[in-house]
């Protein structure tokens, strides 16, 4: 079956699915990896722009999905990397476009010849998250430490399990120590304690990242910033790696109760 | 388990960190088996018109509570103290009085009490009454850490 895919979702809008998309693609390909990113989020494409390649766009995922394009032909070659691809969203069209058999045809295909598909999944519950979800082997929920992030990871994630397509795994995006450390702010132990999932990344809040979107230039790619490195360790989890977690004045304890949680399951 | 280890490891938790953990748990035990906070207290006053047909309660000290150990493990826990009873208590006076929110027991009122029992077996039942409520929680929503 080859290639493995991978949707990114989070119910909650505006948490970083896109960033996160963006900079996990980049990263698997800095790593070597053939990789596919696929916008589902039609009728608001983003990800061609946090990417830096949306003049490049010919043909969109629903030209693909309706035949008026070749899969081929619709893939947008990375600037840098040789082997990674967007396939961006139709902007003029709605989620109803496409249907999940649509999702799952398209991803078979794309498994054969690459090591990662990725999908960034729209915000939301409906026909598009169902979308982004029915082909996934894996799935990422990106979520802020904040309430009403935290309620909708929640929501998502009973929704993942319900479709079989679960435990799934935990970014944590935007966390602001300073902030925690004053006790203003969920910590990243906060949200495993009210979640219960496995964490696969926790991203500190970092400036580059509105630099990185202003220039189309993906935060992962600047070796100055924390929240490139994070994703970068992300993506290194992503393929199997065991990637010790970055320093963010967490609380110790914290990380032995990971292990322990991941030992047990 | 989890706040044996907050104590131990920590940080102190005071501010709007803490108030948000607090809020969230409440609003997803309530998400979690789609149950909004108003169903619950309707529910709570239904268990209790039921229960009080059949034994006369503590009314002060019930507590009927949602606890969650995760997204798939919910529970209704009810604590409902029962007050001694050596005289049964009239079926019309219950169906009544189950209604009103008055503080005496529910199913008896003042007058009944000094009619059916001996003085000392009044004090008893109080006492017996208090000492089930000692370890129960303050309030109706208890969040078992």
């Amino acid at each position: 079956m080859g290639g493995k895919v991978v949707t990114v979702t989070s119910g909650k809008g505006g948490v970083g699915k896109t960033t996160a998309t963006a900079n996990l693609g980049i990263s698997l390909a800095n790593l070597g990896k053939k990789v596919v990113v696929i916008d589902a989020d039609i009728g608001l494409r983003n990800l061609d722009v946090i990417m830096g390649l949306e003049n490049r766009i010919v043909y969109d995922l629903v030209d693909v999905v309706e035949g008026r394009a070749k899969l081929r032909q619709a893939m947008i070659k990375h600037k840098k990397f040789e082997d990674l691809f967007l396939i961006p969203a139709a902007q003029t069209r709605d989620k109803m476009a496409v249907s999940p058999k649509d999702m799952v045809e398209l991803t078979d295909k794309l498994r054969e010849e690459h090591d990662y598909v990725i999908i960034d999944s729209p915000a939301g519950i409906e026909r598009g998250f169902r979308n982004a979800l029915e082909p996934a082997d894996e799935v990422l929920i990106v979520t802020n430490p904040e309430v009403s992030a935290v309620r909708d990871a929640d929501r998502i994630i009973g929704l993942i399990e319900a479709a079989d397509k679960g435990p799934g795994r935990l970014i944590i995006n935007r966390l602001k120590t300073e902030m925690v450390n004053k006790g203003e702010m969920l910590s990243a132990e906060d949200v495993f304690d009210i979640l219960s999932l496995e964490i696969i990344g926790i991203i500190p809040e970092d400036e580059f990242v509105l630099s990185a979107s202003n220039s189309g230039v993906p935060v992962t790619l600047n070796e100055g910033s924390r929240a490139g490195m994070a994703f970068t360790n992300v993506a290194r989890r992503i393929t199997g790696e065991d990637v010790p977690f970055m320093n963010l004045d967490e609380n110790p304890g914290f990380f032995k109760r990971l292990m322990r949680f991941l030992d047990g399951r | 388990m989890t706040s044996l280890l907050n104590r131990l490891f920590g940080r102190p938790r005071k501010g709007s960190g803490k108030t948000a953990k607090d809020r969230l748990r409440f609003v997803l035990q309530h998400d979690r088996i789609n149950l909004p906070p108003e169903r619950l207290e309707e529910m709570k006053r239904d268990i209790l018109a039921v229960i009080v047909k059949y034994v006369v309660v503590d009314k002060d000290r019930v507590e009927i509570a949602l606890e969650q150990r995760d997204r798939n493990h919910s529970k209704i826990v009810a604590e409902i103290p029962v007050v001694k009873q050596t005289v049964p208590p009239s079926p019309e006076i219950n169906m009544d009085s189950h209604e009103n929110n008055s503080d005496t027991p529910v199913g008896e009122t003042e007058d009944s009490v000094d009619e059916g029992k001996p003085a000392d077996s009044d004090a008893e039942a109080a006492a017996i009454a208090s000492d089930d409520g000692e370890d129960t929680d303050e309030g109706g929503n208890k969040n078992k850490k």
